[in-house]
């Protein structure tokens, strides 16, 4: 599979967020990328997905999420995509600074960047946020 | 099937939660949520966490590991970890929480170190 898409759509459930989580790591395995390698694309798919579900679809099931996984000869790249407003990463406070360590929330975006190599974020054309996540071959 | 099913003992005064399953987003956190107000209501406050049968945590597995540990600390008593995984292990050392929780790879010294 190189250069394909495969577009899968959820509705904005807690509940859907296993499938959608699986159905991206599913991609990743079948593209060749290691074991420990999807386990961290899991991880951020997760977080990826669970953002737009409670954050920005406001947990609304008319609302959907979209997963979109590409398979290059270079990278793997996975898209999020929800119907929200909008969002700026930069307002998210630091989870690991010492004052905010015992917040109970705020580490999802961090687990994304950890895991992945490349995490933007961007308003699609049609609406909502798009965060585009990339790994790439070779990388740990 | 629940996404985490907690098992109760005590041993002493300490109250040891064997876990497993999922600590994720929705039925996890809530059971542990669940579990650890009641403990608290119930006047337990030493509260022992047993993690080696958890096969995954998310970030807001680890909210509710972090919830848990300023509820029962705020209240006046101690919860500790016990079991971590490596998987687990990673994701405290990247959210530098490990430095937060005490941690023990043994029972009998983890139930020593309740005061």
């Amino acid at each position: 599979m190189t250069g394909e898409t495969t577009l899968l759509r959820f509705p904005s459930r807690v509940e859907a967020i296993d499938d959608a989580t699986a159905a991206a790591t599913e991609a990743a395995r079948r593209s060749g990328l290691p074991e420990d390698v999807v386990f961290g694309i899991d991880m951020a798919v997760r977080e990826a997905v669970t953002n737009a579900v409670v954050h920005g679809n406001g947990r609304d099931e008319t609302k959907s999420v979209e997963v979109g996984v590409t398979s290059r000869g270079s990278a793997l790249v996975i898209t999020v995509r929800d119907e929200g407003a909008g969002f700026d990463p930069s307002s998210v406070p630091d989870p690991t600074d010492p004052q905010n360590l015992l917040k109970a929330s705020g580490r999802g975006i961090l687990f994304m960047r950890t895991f992945m190599d490349e995490v933007e974020w961007e308003r699609h054309p049609e609406g909502g946020t798009v965060v585009r996540m990339t790994k790439r071959r070779g990388s740990q | 099937m629940a996404e985490l099913n907690i098992r109760e003992r005590q041993a002493g005064d300490v109250t040891i939660l064997d876990m497993d399953g999922k600590i994720t987003i929705g039925e996890g956190s809530v059971s542990l949520r669940s579990a650890v107000q009641r403990l608290m209501k119930e006047g337990k406050k030493k509260i022992l966490l047993n993690l080696a049968n958890v096969s995954y945590v998310d970030s807001s597995g680890i909210g509710e590991l972090v919830s848990s540990y300023t509820t029962i600390t705020n209240g006046g008593g101690q919860l500790k970890l016990l079991n971590l995984t490596q998987k687990i292990q990673g994701l405290l050392a990247i959210t530098k929480l490990l430095t937060v929780f005490d941690s023990y790879e043994d029972e009998a010294t983890a139930l020593n170190s309740f005061k």
